[in-house]
């Protein structure tokens, strides 16, 4: 009945477990209880769980990725803390088997329920008002799409408290994920967490990339776009290309483990190698589709603050495409120590290198928009001079890597390790970070706290090096990945210096929430309130409406004549945003279909985890019929009345003329007016 | 106050760098004890130094422009228009592309030279052959020359060229002793090589370095690189054990799988071992995994049994 | 809070505005997007395929299994499916409702007879003991035919809601872009499958 469920699957014999459970069942009944006695569900489900606004989509995006974020540093810590005590033959308070699922759990967090749903939240968040449309192509799809990414996230975190996760590394290499070698349900959570998130992550990237194409406002030529635009517009190609594949790869391993196939298996004609070759053929565009919307954020960012304009706009539009093109034909150097042939492993090497060129280019164009700028020390400013300097060390160390011959000798080790948390958490992460500040005004309609914001920023960068440095050092001594105890005892002290950094990111971690949480007590303060919607200054079209921006985005489409045209009206003291009578919007209405759809792909994924198969039945009809119905449902949109724009379109005006009474009597508030004069 | 907190967390760094440079210095990869290994440090600085022509450049000018045209700095220019400049964009692209094409050229040159699967001997100097097989969780060494075979110990002479053929009996793994340089995987049924030498006496730590289950964390060995005459005492010692291995006998017992296994020797070993290994993938038959049973998990109706479990596998590691 | 306010309001007799995008023109261009991806999944199983070929681990390769003529038979039937379904798009253009369901009626049949051959081939194969767990190569075999067949039983289920529709909806604004759609998805299984027969089917039987 209940396939290979039962109530021994819960792993009750484990403290660390037993306890998060209670935390979690006491959280939860908090949260659920708030709501229903705030009587928010109704507020919740008809503004949220429906919406598909993009900007909402965006948020939610955010939220869940700063909950998975929690789990994921709470999970480094762990592993940092056993590694602290489990020298010279000690065991640590971790038994391999709990180590092993924390590593592959952390990574499969980090990548794909951290800073992925950062990625695309702010993608959701900030290309349809860049380019001046009123949605993305496909509403419907894109609320589907976050709810498909919820359930990957959900079958995950069900693999805390119901079996287990896998133990075989966020790749799940084959074969050790075969059948034979993990008889558990851990890596069947692997996969189905992945495939349905999966399959959201590539509906996404079709929804933008159709987006980004067609929805342009009128005169948006396609180089006219914001530098995030392109590198958004780049990051969904990469996932149109490679998720597919990975895909394809997971659906291949499935029917290994489901069907006694052999694709992966040591035996009957599998091929590992292969395995190894495909995951990695999705793998490396991976690594490109997170980093280059975190390029696009720093490119805004240091325009913005620097006020003046990005210095080689195609130089920037040119590397990202190249990098794009390039990031397909390097994923051999994520295993020279195959065996390959001498010339194989020195192309693949050489392709690595050559995408150092564009890259570099890139830090060259930040740094000449910084000369002769006039840049406020604000905080997305200190996240990008700490991503230049952080990303060019782990640029550095991956040319290093790339080399076969060095590579024979680093592979494996704690030198990759530094290596990736030094591009991803230096890239990915500080630009995240930068970003979330910049855009929250136009998300929320106030300011964060630059306060807590600077501190956030000193204790990851700090955090960052002395958690990451120390693992160079050790590498070089022939600490390897993933042990989970070591012999040398000399090795001790630095991975206790590193065990105090990552206890450092947490505190960067909760200085990030306590900059939210001030930043909402006081959202009401003059401060802190975004009351123009251009609190920066800003360059682009996003802060040309409102913040936090209306539900259609424009209430008269903009029409654009060059790059930075928002600016350029400023200067020239026009009209921002088009005139005249208001007219009826056509805007989307809310869907329950992607919810429900999601629901049922949970329980399919659930169901198939634990072999039961009748409920799995349940879930794929379920997530069909509800499908069909969305089908046959004609009414999926509806036009918002001039009348209804004109009001929200008043208000905004009114809050307008306040904040410029407000900054009359109060220059010194207003940085942004304080500017050097042109020289 | 901002002024002091600056000054103390760069004194921290600066600290912090001292300190890790200090722990690099001895380190296996920059006092190597053989010819690859040494080869591939000097590569490794050499790229290292290289890319500082832009690293050093690119972090100073970020933290000199960050202070120079900061928005206080009545002194300083502002163009706010000036985003464009042929000479300074040839420039930024010529740069990485210089360096990037020699480091390049030093890839495709050391790819050849330093390609694993290439003989170390000149002409007429003996290569000894050493067939290394990584298992769940140990790592089983097989001297056809010598016809013995040991659990998680290697010795071999110093200034002898080694060629360490290298598969699996089990899951991936990689063969690694950082000492010495060079790395490759054990994958079942493949036959992969290494070529490896010692220029200096000594232990040296070996052991997987890729995850192979749990286990893993365990699956370390000893390379004892001995004098001609110390290898061949260590072979006498060796011959002295009473069991033997092969395919048939011995074999199957050593595939369970087991955690932290103390070092075995085999003082006979079937000529045709490694070859049975290898080939028993490509036989068209299922292969046999055996179960796991040395993990918690498996004894976690009784906590007693597992505490006594680890006691052991912890007295195996002593 | 706003689109509460409204959400009653409806207008479908609305005149289109200037930023009204072209949904149906859009619509045709994001399905092309997903084939392109589809297309990566089908390229990822032919490369593995491709890998697996002489993993065969002494069972029969493709020469001892493939019945080309029945296969044949399949492909012809597939391939006639693809021009029935053109003309009846050409039906649609006409604004013939009748002719569009007339011509999607024998594009079906058809597609459910190459289902049929692939169903009698699969079963036939697994009943003498040469299932997709036997070796490599048969799992690749499986695998790379079986998700083409899938998806062609997903382009039929399609051309039974596309006539539900049409009978209860006929030619609209909505119907007409699925209809096109669902001519890029026949065409694409229909290129899809003239490379799986030349590769798979004719490669292995020499």
């Amino acid at each position: 009945m209940f396939g290979k469920l039962g109530l021994d699957s819960i792993p009750f014999y484990d403290p660390i477990i037993v306890s998060l459970m209670i935390m979690t069942a006491l959280g939860g009944a908090v949260v659920l209880g708030g709501v229903t006695y705030y009587r928010k569900w109704g507020y919740l489900w008809s503004e949220w769980v429906t919406s598909v606004d993009h900007k909402k989509i965006g948020i939610m995006y955010f939220i869940v990725a700063l909950v998975m974020l929690v789990r994921g540093i709470g999970e480094a810590l762990m592993m940092r803390a056993q590694l602290a005590i489990a020298s010279g033959g000690a065991e640590g308070f971790l038994p391999p088997e709990h180590y092993d699922q924390l590593f592959t759990t952390h990574g499969v967090i980090m990548i794909f329920f951290v800073a992925m749903p950062m990625v695309i939240g702010l993608m959701n968040l900030i290309v349809p008002l860049q380019i001046g449309a009123r949605d993305v192509a496909y509403p419907f799809l894109n609320n589907l799409s976050f709810w498909l990414f919820v359930s990957g996230a959900m079958i995950v975190n069900l693999s805390l408290f119901i079996g287990e996760f896998g133990t075989t590394g966020w790749l799940a290499y084959a074969p050790l994920s075969g059948i034979e070698y993990s008889p558990g349900v851990g890596v069947d959570y692997w996969i189905w967490a992945l495939q349905i998130s999966g399959v959201g992550t590539t509906l996404t990237g079709i929804n933008f990339f159709v987006t980004i194409l067609k929805m342009r406002a009128p005169g948006m030529k396609m180089f006219r776009m914001p530098i995030f635009t392109w590198t958004s517009l780049c990051a969904n190609v990469l996932i149109i290309a490679s998720f597919p594949i990975l895909t394809a790869t997971i659906a291949l391993l499935t029917l290994d483990r489901y069907l006694g196939m052999n694709f992966f298996t040591n035996d009957l004609g599998g091929n590992v190698m292969m395995y190894v070759n495909l995951i990695w053929a999705w793998g490396h565009p991976e690594v490109y589709i997170l980093i280059l919307p975190a390029f696009g954020v720093f490119s805004e960012v240091v325009a913005t603050y620097a006020r003046k304009r990005l210095f080689g706009y195609h130089t920037m539009v040119w590397a990202t495409v190249a990098i794009t093109i390039l990031s397909f034909v390097v994923w051999l150097h994520h295993f020279f120590t195959m065996g390959a042939g001498a010339n194989v492993n020195a192309f693949f090497g050489i392709m690595t290198m050559i995408i150092a060129i564009p890259t570099g280019v890139k830090v060259f164009n930040w740094l000449f928009t910084m000369y002769r700028g006039s840049i406020e020390m604000s905080v997305p400013m200190l996240w990008l001079i700490g991503f230049i300097i952080v990303f060019t060390i782990g640029g550095m160390t991956g040319v290093m890597l790339s080399v076969p011959a060095a590579n024979f000798v680093l592979h494996n080790s704690l030198f990759v390790i530094a290596h990736f948390h030094n591009v991803i958490i230096g890239g990915v992460v500080f630009g995240m970070m930068a970003g979330m500040y910049y855009w929250f005004p136009k998300a929320f309609g106030f300011k964060l706290d630059e306060k807590w914001g600077k501190r956030s920023f000193w204790c990851w960068l700090i955090g960052f090096l002395m958690a990451f440095m120390p693992l160079y050092v050790l590498s070089f001594d022939g600490a390897v990945r993933r042990m989970s105890s070591y012999g040398p005892t000399e090795w001790q002290p630095m991975m206790i210096v590193a065990f105090i950094g990552a206890c450092i990111i947490l505190m960067g971690i909760l200085s990030t929430l306590i900059m939210v949480a001030v930043s909402i007590k006081n959202r009401h303060s003059m401060k802190y309130a975004d009351m123009s919607g251009d609190p920066w200054d800003g360059r682009t079209l996003e802060w040309a409406t409102s913040s936090p921006a209306p539900f259609y985005n424009f209430a008269h489409l903009p029409k654009i004549s060059g790059i930075d045209d928002f600016w350029r009206q400023k200067q020239e003291g026009r009209e921002a945003i088009g005139t005249g009578p208001y007219q009826d919007i056509h805007m989307p209405r809310n869907t329950i279909a992607g919810p429900v759809i999601s629901l049922f792909s949970l329980i399919f994924g659930f169901a198939l985890v634990w072999h039961i198969w009748w409920l799995a039945i349940v879930g794929g009809i379920g997530m069909f019929v509800a499908f069909i119905a969305r089908v046959a449902n004609d009414d999926i949109d509806y036009y918002v009345p001039a009348a209804e724009v004109e009001r929200i379109e008043n208000e905004h005006k009114q809050r307008l003329e306040e904040y410029r009474e407000w900054v009359k009597q109060h220059p010194e508030e207003a940085s942004h007016l304080q500017v050097r004069m042109q020289g | 106050m901002r002024k002091n907190l600056y000054a103390k967390a760069a004194g921290l760094l600066l600290l912090l760098s001292l300190f890790l440079l200090l722990g690099g210095c001895s380190s296996a990869l920059m006092d190597p004890k053989g010819q690859i290994g040494e080869e591939q440090r000097t590569l490794i600085l050499t790229a290292f130094g290289i890319m500082q022509i832009v690293v050093i450049p690119v972090i100073g000018m970020t933290l000199f422009f960050a202070w120079r045209y900061r928005r206080g700095n009545h002194n300083a220019a502002y163009t706010p228009d000036w985003a464009h400049n042929t000479w300074v964009e040839v420039v930024v692209w010529l740069i990485p592309c210089v360096i990037v094409l020699f480091l390049a050229g030093l890839t495709w040159y050391t790819s050849n030279s330093l390609d694993p699967h290439k003989p170390i001997a000149e002409d007429g100097e003996e290569t000894m052959e050493i067939q290394a097989v990584s298992m769940d969780w140990k790592w089983l060494f097989i001297y056809p020359e010598q016809g013995i075979a040991t659990v998680n110990e290697l010795a071999f002479p110093a200034d002898t060229p080694v060629r360490f053929k290298v598969s699996s009996a089990s899951v991936m793994n990689s063969f690694f002793i950082p000492d010495l340089g060079s790395q490759i995987y054990a994958m079942a049924g493949m036959d992969n090589d290494v070529h490896l030498i010692a220029d200096e006496e000594g232990t040296y730590p070996g052991r997987s370095t890729n995850y192979s289950g749990s286990g893993f964390s365990g699956m370390t060995f000893d390379a004892h690189v001995t004098s001609e005459d110390g290898f061949d005492e260590w072979v006498a010692e060796v011959k002295e054990s009473s069991k033997s291995i092969s395919f048939d006998d011995g074999y199957r017992e050593l595939l369970k799988p087991s955690r932290n296994h103390p070092v075995e020797y085999f003082s006979e070993v079937s000529p045709t071992l490694y070859d049975d290994i290898l080939n028993v993938y490509h036989s068209g038959e299922p292969v046999e995994v055996l179960p796991d049973e040395t993990g918690y998990k498996h004894a976690s109706s009784d906590h007693q049994e597992q505490d006594g479990d680890m006691a052991m596998n912890a007295e195996a590691a002593e | 809070m706003a689109s509460e306010a409204v959400s009653n309001h409806d207008d479908h007799a609305h005149p289109e505005t200037h930023d009204h995008h072209d949904t149906g023109s859009i619509k045709v261009f994001g399905f092309w997007v997903y084939l392109m991806s589809d297309l990566v999944i089908f390229g990822t199983l032919f490369a593995t395929f491709a890998v697996l070929l002489r993993g065969t681990a002494g069972g029969p390769d493709g020469s001892e299994i493939f019945d080309l003529p029945l296969i044949l038979a399949g492909t012809f039937a597939l391939l006639i499916s693809s021009f029935t379904y053109g003309m009846a798009v050409l039906a649609m253009t006409a604004e013939k409702v009748d002719k569009v369901k007339k011509w999607l009626w024998i594009t079906f049949v058809l597609g459910a007879a190459f289902i049929a051959m692939e169903i009698y081939e699969f079963q036939h194969l697994i009943h003498l003991g040469y299932g997709p767990d036997r070796s490599a190569f048969l799992s690749a075999f499986f695998t790379l035919v079986g998700t083409h067949g899938l998806h062609v039983t997903f382009g039929l289920v399609w051309i039974l809601v596309v006539l539900y529709q049409l009978r209860t909806k006929g030619l609209n604004d909505m119907t007409r872009p699925r209809i096109l759609c669902l001519s890029l998805f026949w065409h694409f299984l229909d290129i899809v499958w003239i490379c799986v027969f030349s590769f798979v089917y004719l490669m292995g039987a020499l």
